[in-house]
């Protein structure tokens, strides 16, 4: 029956991959980014659940952690580079290249 | 008869013979690292330093009493040498000529450079010339010669490029560095052969050991030490550089390339003698290297305009004359250093005239612009034609004796060396009388503003000194052998004396010659006018004023080969070396340029190659996994 999550967890990831690869507002990027590691908490939980020990829950924890850690830089980059541009798209950000 | 032993000495005036060498030297040292504060006393110092010399050099000679004595200071390289003078009749003929012209042509210089604001530097050069040349015939082994040689070399070379601001003087600097170089490079080699052939650098143990060695390991020898000496006392083909070198100061043409250093070759000549007497081919060459050069120089000196030039071709022409000798053996060696000493002075007179006149015509040095100067200068006139009548070899003058001597040894020897020296010296009696003439005697051509006078004492003195022992010196060293039998434990002396004759053919046809040309000087630059711009001349003319060619031949054997071998380097470096390195960087630069262009700046390109990328390693990991 865990099959069932491990589903769930693949659709929900490539929705978030999908949503990275062609949202243009940094906001739901982020937001799609954070659908990706939401997915993997699920394989995670999932994959504790299997195998009958906790490592995986363990490292749901630290993903969460991880994850707060980086809505709060990556945010204030995205208000930064919005008070700069006046835009939160990310093909307006493509300073960085040849 | 052969040389005497050399015995260890300490203590005396003989043991303390270092400080002929040091005194200069720390006048040297004090003048160069003294700077601007030393300005103001700085040529009294070297003045000071130089008579110090002599003086320890004449209380050494009046203690010597014909001994051979070395004085070990330090060790060198242990095991190969050290630093020990040599203290005989040879090397202290050179002490006093050295420290005796030397300190006369200081005190000349306190005169003829008190105007130039770099006087100190001169006189620090001077300075360390004398203590080099002095190591230089002091030092007991090749070692501590090849240490002089190259340090009279170096202070050669910062005196004839000290006006460096002219670039003439600067590029004969470089001239007399480089082509001085080429005869190292033999001396050095010629120093390697001996210490491979008999395990010792020192004059002692070398000429004990000669019997060891073939005689073509001492040819060998013998024409490498050659080889060093062309290279100093620029003798053909190295001779190139030395009318080049007046560019120079002409206190230093006096002293470094008439009286001191250009004759280091002969005392190499000299001193190698134990090697020579081995080699008869050696010594064949360095005759028919001296012969060929006091022809060359003479005929050279005949066509110069320039007064130093002129000179400068004369000094060759007269070391020729010492070659010839020193190449004759022992019967020989006693008149080359006699010619040397004589030429030492009356030569030196004759520069210092030189700059006396350059000093009171404005440093004009062209011959056509003087005339008539005797009425105006006249104490530098008469010791200029004292000098001039010692060189001729005026009969009973010094240049009459001891040329005569090595003229009538080669004679003896071989008669086409003999004749070619007699007829040298029929050129000498032309080229130095069209100089008297063209300089004292005739119509005045000077420049509008050259107002001629005669020279403060400071040089005039000198002068008078130097023409003195241009008229009795090389009598008294001739006359009953004085300088053979006080050489003789030195360099050894042939069985039966030498007797001086007056009447001999040789001597009455060089007397003869000399007349001729001197006539023939008058006719053509006394009596007849001297056209104030020289007339083209004969092709022989222009071969003479054209230094015979030599710059060019030179410049074509060897300059120009070695400019195409660069140029064939240069290529070579620029398609090939730097081809390849340029090509590999612009191969990786080229195509780096093209997948830059993957860089797109779009935060989703970079997503997805990542996505891609995850993508492609899970598989491979589920293909391994399941493999």
């Amino acid at each position: 029956m865990t099959t069932e999550y491990l589903v769930l967890s693949a659709l929900l990831f490539a929705i978030g991959a999908l949503g990275v690869l062609i949202r243009r507002n940094a906001i739901v990027v982020f937001m799609c980014v954070e659908l990706m590691l939401n997915a993997c908490n699920l394989a995670f939980v999932t994959f504790a659940r299997m195998h009958g020990n906790l490592d995986g829950q363990i490292i749901a924890f630290f993903v969460m952690v991880v994850a707060a850690a980086e809505v709060v830089i990556g945010l204030a980059i995205i208000v930064t580079i919005f008070r700069t541009r006046r835009s939160a798209s990310v093909d307006d950000a493509n300073l960085l290249k040849y | 008869m052969e040389p005497a032993e050399i015995i260890p000495h300490s203590g005396g005036v003989i043991g303390a013979s270092w400080l002929m060498i040091a005194l200069p030297l720390l006048g040297a040292a004090i003048l160069l690292l003294g700077g601007r504060r030393t300005n103001a006393w700085g040529h009294y110092l070297g003045v000071l330093m130089s008579l110090g010399s002599f003086v320890v050099a004449v209380l050494a000679f009046l203690q010597l009493a014909g001994g051979r004595y070395s004085i070990r200071l330090f060790d060198f390289i242990p095991g190969i040498a050290d630093i020990s003078l040599l203290v005989d009749p040879l090397s202290i003929s050179f002490c006093l000529l050295i420290t005796g012209v030397g300190s006369l042509i200081h005190i000349y210089s306190i005169g003829y450079m008190s105007h130039d604001p770099d006087r100190r530097r001169f006189f620090a050069y001077l300075n360390l010339f004398v203590a080099a040349m002095l190591l230089l015939v002091l030092s007991s082994n090749y070692v501590g010669l090849f240490i002089g040689w190259e340090g009279v070399g170096l202070a050669s070379y910062l005196l004839i490029g000290f006006w460096q601001f002219k670039p003439t003087a600067a590029a004969a600097a470089k001239k007399a560095f480089i082509v001085n170089r080429v005869g190292d490079f033999g001396l050095l080699v010629g120093i390697f052969l001996m210490w491979t052939t008999f395990g010792s650098l020192a004059f002692g143990d070398i000429s004990g050991k000669v019997g060891e060695a073939s005689q073509g390991t001492l040819t060998a020898i013998g024409l490498l030490l050659l080889l060093g000496a062309c290279g100093k006392s620029a003798q053909l083909p190295l001779q190139s550089w030395l009318l080049d070198a007046m560019e120079g100061p002409t206190p230093v043409s006096a002293l470094i390339h008439a009286a001191t250093m250009v004759t280091a070759g002969v005392y190499l000549v000299v001193r190698s003698g134990f090697i020579f007497e081995g080699a008869p081919t050696a010594q064949l060459v360095v005759t028919i290297v001296g012969v060929a050069t006091l022809l060359a120089g003479a005929i050279i000196g005949c066509a110069k305009d320039d007064i130093k030039k002129g000179l400068a071709g004369s000094t060759m022409s007269q070391i020729g004359y010492m070659m010839l000798g020193a190449g004759l053996g022992p019967a020989g060696y006693a008149f080359a250093i006699g010619h040397l000493i004589t030429h030492g002075f009356f030569k030196a007179n004759m520069f210092l005239g030189a700059g006396s006149v350059m000093h009171g015509m404005n440093d004009e040095v062209n011959m056509r612009k003087y005339g008539g100067l005797f009425s105006v200068m006249k104490v530098t006139a008469v010791t200029f034609i004292i000098g001039y009548l010692a060189i001729i070899g005026f009969p009973l003058l010094s240049g009459y004796f001891t040329k005569d001597g090595i003229i009538e040894t080669a004679m003896h020897h071989n008669q086409i060396l003999g004749w070619l020296a007699v007829a040298g010296a029929g050129l000498t009696g032309f080229y130095m009388s069209r100089m008297v003439f063209m300089t004292f005697f005739g119509k005045r051509r000077w420049d509008s503003e050259a107002h001629p006078h005669e020279s403060p004492a400071v040089m005039t003195v000198p002068l008078i000194i130097l023409s003195i022992g241009s008229i009795f010196l090389g009598g008294y060293l001739v006359l009953s052998n004085r300088l053979m039998l006080f050489l003789a434990p030195a360099v050894g002396r042939p069985e039966e004396l030498p007797v001086f004759h007056w009447n001999s053919v040789a001597g009455l046809a060089t007397l003869a010659l000399v007349a001729v040309g001197a006539v023939l000087a008058w006719f053509k630059y006394g009596k007849a006018e001297v056209p104030e711009v020289a007339p083209r001349g004969s092709f022989v003319t222009v071969f003479a004023r054209r230094d015979l060619y030599g710059d060019a031949l030179n410049e074509a054997l060897l300059m120009r080969p070695g400019q195409w071998l660069t140029r064939i380097a240069v290529f070579f470096d620029n398609r090939g070396i730097d081809g390849l390195v340029n090509g590999l960087a612009a191969t990786i630069g080229g195509s780096s340029g093209r997948l830059r262009r993957l860089q797109t700046g779009f935060a989703r390109t970079y997503a997805l190659s990542i996505l891609f990328g995850a993508a492609v390693l899970a598989g491979a990991l589920l293909l391994v996994g399941n493999l």
